[in-house]
């Protein structure tokens, strides 16, 4: 077939020689007619400095300052520009060997030849100043403006986390990340690591042979600017925050306070803590392996989120709550108590007991009993099928799950699935009695004391949570990751929430019998339970969990005071005192703070462990 | 066995070689794109360059497997290749994994599939397909029209991700057309289209308007040539002109020069109408509606461009025509990509000296800007090779393509011409701040599987038409 339209092969040959002649043209032209472009070539003329962002802020509830920036300054050398020089008076003006100037300049030569390094980090201000002027005597040599963190008070440390320098691993893994630069870890630093950052920039300077900067390149058009990171304001009550330090001081233990509303953070305390500034700048190294090194006290381990106890006492109301809606009690129920049931021993108060009086006295028979009656269900099939249910409710609470907070590292805790007692005692090998010891909150069961706060909350608002977080909103424009806005509704009804806040509200503030009367506030309707956690290597740990005021609850709370006993004693108080500080703002009860103070568990503790 | 040494005879390897030297030196460029000094290992599976690494080797099974597959499966399954693709399009825009805004991905796992590079092949099959019997028909409109919408169908889909990219390319296929015998008053009316569009972007309307109606009149002058008649015609179109301004300017006060303008057009052309039906004037008849076209084209991009569109849209559009430079965006990717092309000089640094390379200075240096560590570490030199590189493989396809007795095979290459053209012109012309910044791969260059892939198999269906050229396909 005759192609008459042949004449179009060279049209499209001469349109592809065209575009080819057009690109070499005018690569010709950027590449070896303008010398602009190639001055960049030259590092020697040209020198990219990069600009680091100012990391964002972190502020209180309340808009106070809990952590900010103060400026320190990184030495640089790009080794290729360095040159004779007075390397004796350059020691002796930053205070260094000349072994340490040579393996320095070792280190950067091995990292690149042409690419900046670290030479010295975080030089003091003072140092600065009395280099800036000679800086021109040591070629190759610059000062890099970097941020270091600064704490408004030394308190939150395990809240906070903190920032260190980027390692390699992390470089290989994040593109983003260069040497040199920082990042967050634990905490709120980490977890809103990309927000808090902001974003690199850098600016191109003219610089001569001796270093000295003649000026920005190309008028600045090159460079790019550094974006400052977003500012977060937290859910914490910087002063509850204090306070509640202040009360764990010379103890082990963990406070957890929830606003139930919105699942937001006010405190959380991991004691004994330290001084987030320990872990600033060239001290940090240092300090962290210090702080590492304390085994016995372990001051890096977040208790409020990391440390698994059983929730003894607690845990009675939510296995009341769980029979209410299985519709194996109902509030008028009574059970008779002789000092104990079966093999479960109970300490002394009036017999038989309701729902609400067996809360208030913590009985044990009431809840062993009610907790057969959960397991020995006849509405399933088997005491495996009712344990799976009552399981099933427990993670609704979330407990045996991660509560999914912005922390890493929260632990799940544990709530035992059937199929672990079946692998223990073999299929059907086991009973509600078997189990029991799960009415009252020991046994297989393990909490965190995040996990208790949120299920106190949950209770006080009466059948729904928000997953708790430390982070109210993030940037200019209050943004908030949308996992935290949804509401976490627990298939219990609220009717019996309230059955249950009833025997929580008697604990606290009824009559003779009342585990938690130390707890009582003047004005203010506390609710609230008393634990003791087991601990087969010591004493036993003191637990109480509170919310208040019944009505409209403001605040929701867990105590962990490790090797303190029975939970009234010493959880109770502490627990009183952060919703009273948090309500009222000040304390009426001097007697019992300054009690709660001076109280000295951690001396004992560490004569118990040198004996070891 | 006879079958596929027929194939290993007949098959192009001036292309093949031009194909391998290209893949490899792409590899090479990738790793000192993002060579770093702790993983020197070129095969390390870690990095990009191991990746690519991995899909060169199985982009290499690919093209044999292309290749082995009888040659016409291609024209008898073209259609079917070009509908999986295009619901693939589709599936895209449902079930996408979604980057950067864009849903251009499908994820598997760790692997990552880019549809919108392979719909490119299956679209050359169909037009091939669609055009084997039609050879000399493409002027006329019935035929035009679903070659037109063979072509659109994917690049509306890939605009919808959106990526604006490859929905350019595919309207590369427009040259497939005009090989093939469609009319180039299409084409110019095109090119106008684009230009009066940037232009109407980039100055007064008023000037710009009145600078058509000078080169209309001109054209009306040099058609003519009766100076009388001309001055005439000029006459009238003034009078109106001036009269309708004066009305305006007193009296309405709301029209505005634009309208006016537009209003005296219309008018003048009621006036120049009977000249035109009397001495059957068709020439003077089209420089006319040329000239209304245009203005009213004009008026209404202008609108759409100021009154539909949001703000941040118009931003967009602007920094990527490059009316606004974007220090923190596109304007910088190029700003920083014409430095470190520039700073190779004639000589270039010397393979892994780059040092823009080094800070990371250019984003996507591996992918679609990748021609800048050819530039910075090779240099003008490198460059020019790389180009000469391009332009012999293009104009080998062409040379490959015009020697087809099939007339599938033919239009099928053409169809491999224009996307690699389209590819290699805008992808270099971008990175040396010739064209706007368009996010498309260089072939064979550039990172990333899909991309290396989809370009292999274009190609070498090509060559395994090529091959048996001699036989004739049904
Ligand atoms: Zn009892």
């Amino acid at each position: 077939m005759k192609d008459t339209f042949v004449i179009r092969k060279y049209v499209i040959i001469g349109l592809i020689v065209l575009a080819a002649v057009a690109l070499i043209i005018k690569l010709f032209i950027i590449q070896v007619v303008k010398d602009t472009y190639r001055l960049s070539a030259d590092n020697n003329v040209l020198r990219y400095i990069t600009q680091y962002p100012a990391r964002g802020l972190i502020y209180d509830r309340n808009g106070k300052l809990i952590v900010f920036n103060q400026a320190a300054y990184d030495l640089m050398v790009v080794p290729v520009q360095t040159g004779k020089m007075d390397t004796a008076l350059f020691c002796s003006d930053l205070g260094i060997t000349k072994d340490v100037f040579r393996e320095r300049m070792k280190t950067a030569r091995n990292y690149s030849r042409r690419a900046p390094s670290v030479f010295l980090k975080q030089i003091s201000a003072e140092t600065y100043a009395k280099f800036q002027e000679k800086i021109f005597m040591y070629p190759g040599f610059y000062v890099q403006p970097r941020t270091l963190r600064k704490y408004s008070k030394p308190v939150a440390a395990h809240l906070l986390g903190y920032v260190s320098e980027v390692d390699e691993a992390l470089i290989k893994k994040d593109p983003y990340y260069k040497p040199g630069d920082y990042i967050g870890k634990l905490g709120i630093e980490e977890a809103y690591e990309k927000d808090l950052r902001g974003r690199r920039g850098v600016k191109i300077y003219l610089v001569d042979v001796y270093s000295r900067i003649k000026g920005s390149y190309a008028d600045g058009n090159l460079d790019t600017l550094a974006v400052q990171g977003s500012d977060i304001i937290s859910g914490i009550n910087l002063d509850l925050q204090e306070y509640g330090e202040h009360l764990m001081q010379n103890k082990t233990g963990s406070i957890v306070a929830i606003e139930p509303k919105t699942g937001e953070i006010l405190a959380l305390v991991s004691s004994p803590d330290y001084d987030p500034g320990l872990l600033v700048g060239r001290i940090r190294t240092e300090n962290f392996a210090r702080l590492q090194a304390d085994t016995i006290f372990k001051p890096l381990f977040n208790r409020a989120f990391m440390a698994k106890y059983p929730p003894g006492s607690t845990f009675k109301p939510v296995n009341g709550l769980i029979a209410l809606q299985e519709k194996v009690i109902v509030p008028s129920t009574k059970f008779n108590c002789d000092h104990g049931y079966l093999f479960v021993a109970c300490h002394s108060h009036s017999s038989p007991l309701d729902l609400k009086g067996a809360i208030m006295n913590s009985c044990n028979s009431y809840f062993c009993q009610t907790y057969r009656r959960i397991l020995e269900n006849p509405k399933y099939g088997s005491v495996s099928e009712a344990y799976e249910k009552w399981r099933g409710y427990l993670n609704e609470f979330g407990f045996g799950k991660k509560l999914g907070s912005e922390f890493v590292n929260e632990l799940p805790g544990l709530v035992p699935s059937s199929a672990y007692f079946d692998r223990y005692y073999g299929k059907g090998g086991w009973k509600a009695l078997t189990v029991i010891s799960m009415a009252f909150g020991q046994g297989e069961i393990e909490t965190t004391p995040l996990q208790m706060a949120n299920y106190t909350a949950a209770i006080a608002n009466r059948g729904y949570y928000y997953t708790p977080h430390i982070v109210k909103s993030i940037g200019a424009d209050h943004r908030i990751d949308p996992r935290f806005t949804i509401r976490h509704q627990i298939s219990i009804d609220s009717a019996n929430f309230e059955e249950v806040i009833l025997g929580m509200e008697a604990a606290v503030n009824g009559g003779a019998g009342a585990t938690a009367r130390i707890a009582a506030l003047n004005g203010i309707t506390v609710c609230g339970k008393t634990g003791t956690a087991e601990n087969p290597f010591g004493e036993n740990h003191s637990v109480f969990i509170a919310f208040a005021p019944k009505d409209d609850p403001k605040i929701a709370i867990a105590v962990y005071v490790e090797n303190a006993g029975f939970g009234a004693t010493y959880a109770a108080p502490v627990a009183s005192l952060m919703i009273e500080k948090y309500l009222k703002g000040e304390i009426t009860n001097k007697p019992l703070e300054q009690r709660m103070l001076e109280l000295n568990l951690v001396d004992s503790l560490k004569v118990s462990e040198t004996k070891h | 066995m006879r079958r596929s040494i027929n194939i290993w005879n007949g098959i192009d390897k001036i292309t093949i070689l031009l194909f391998l030297v290209m893949v490899i030196i792409g590899w090479f460029n990738i790793y000192a794109a993002v060579y770093n000094e702790d993983h020197k290992g070129i095969l390390d599976l870690s990095q990009r360059y191991g990746k690519q690494f991995v899909w060169i080797l199985a982009t290499f099974v690919l093209a044999v497997f292309v290749v082995i597959i009888d040659n016409r499966f291609y024209l008898f399954f073209a259609w079917i290749i070009y509908a999986i693709l295009i619901f693939l399009l589709i599936l895209l825009l449902l079930f996408g994994k979604e980057i950067n805004g864009a849903k251009s991905w499908f994820e598997f796992g760790p692997l990552s599939l880019q549809p919108s590079e392979f719909a490119k092949f299956g679209t050359a099959l169909a037009l091939a397909s669609y055009l084997n019997n039609r050879r000399q028909e493409l002027t006329k409109l019935k035929v035009i029209l679903p070659a037109v919408a063979i072509i659109l169908l994917p690049a509306i889909l890939t605009e919808l991700q959106p990526d604006l990219g490859s929905t350019i390319v595919f309207f590369s296929f427009f040259l497939v057309l005009f090989r093939e015998g469609m009319s180039p008053f299409v084409f110019i009316s095109g090119l106008l289209m684009v230009l009066l569009f940037f232009l109407t972007l980039l100055i007064n309307n008023l000037y710009l308007e009145a600078g058509l109606i000078v080169i209309a009149f001109f054209l009306a002058w040099f058609e003519t040539r009766k100076f009388k008649l001309y001055l005439i015609g000029f006459g009238i179109s003034i009078l109106i002109g001036a009269g309708l301004y004066l009305l305006d300017h007193y009296l309405i006060k709301s029209l505005g020069n634009e309208l006016v303008l537009l209003i005296t057009l219309i008018m003048s052309g009621l006036a120049f109408a009977y000249y035109i039906y009397v001495k059957k004037a068709i020439a003077i008849f089209f420089i006319y509606l040329f000239l209304l076209g245009s203005i009213l084209y004009i008026n209404s991009v202008d609108y759409a461009f100021n009154h539909i569109l949001e703000p941040h849209q118009r931003d967009r559009v602007e920094i990527m025509l490059g009316f606004k430079t974007d220090t923190h965006g596109t304007g910088y990717n190029v700003n920083q990509s014409i430095i470190s092309i520039g700073s190779g000089g004639f000589k270039g640094k010397g393979y892994l000296q780059g040092t823009q390379t080094k800070f990371k200075f250019v984003p996507a240096q591996s992918t679609d800007f990748i021609f800048c560590t050819v530039g910075e570490e090779w240099g003008f030199l490198g460059s020019f090779v790389v180009i000469g590189l391009y332009l012999f493989l293009l104009l080998r396809l062409v040379f490959l393509a015009e020697r087809q007795r099939s007339a599938f095979s033919k239009i099928y290459g053409y169809g491999v011409i224009s996307i690699l053209f389209t590819h290699f012109f805008i992808n270099i012309g971008m990175a040396i701040g010739l064209l706007p910044v368009i996010g498309i791969p260089l072939p064979f260059f550039s990172y990333g599987g899909s991309s290396l892939w989809g370009f292999t198999i274009l190609l070498f269906i090509f060559l395994r038409l090529d091959a048996s050229r001699t036989e004739y396909l049904v």
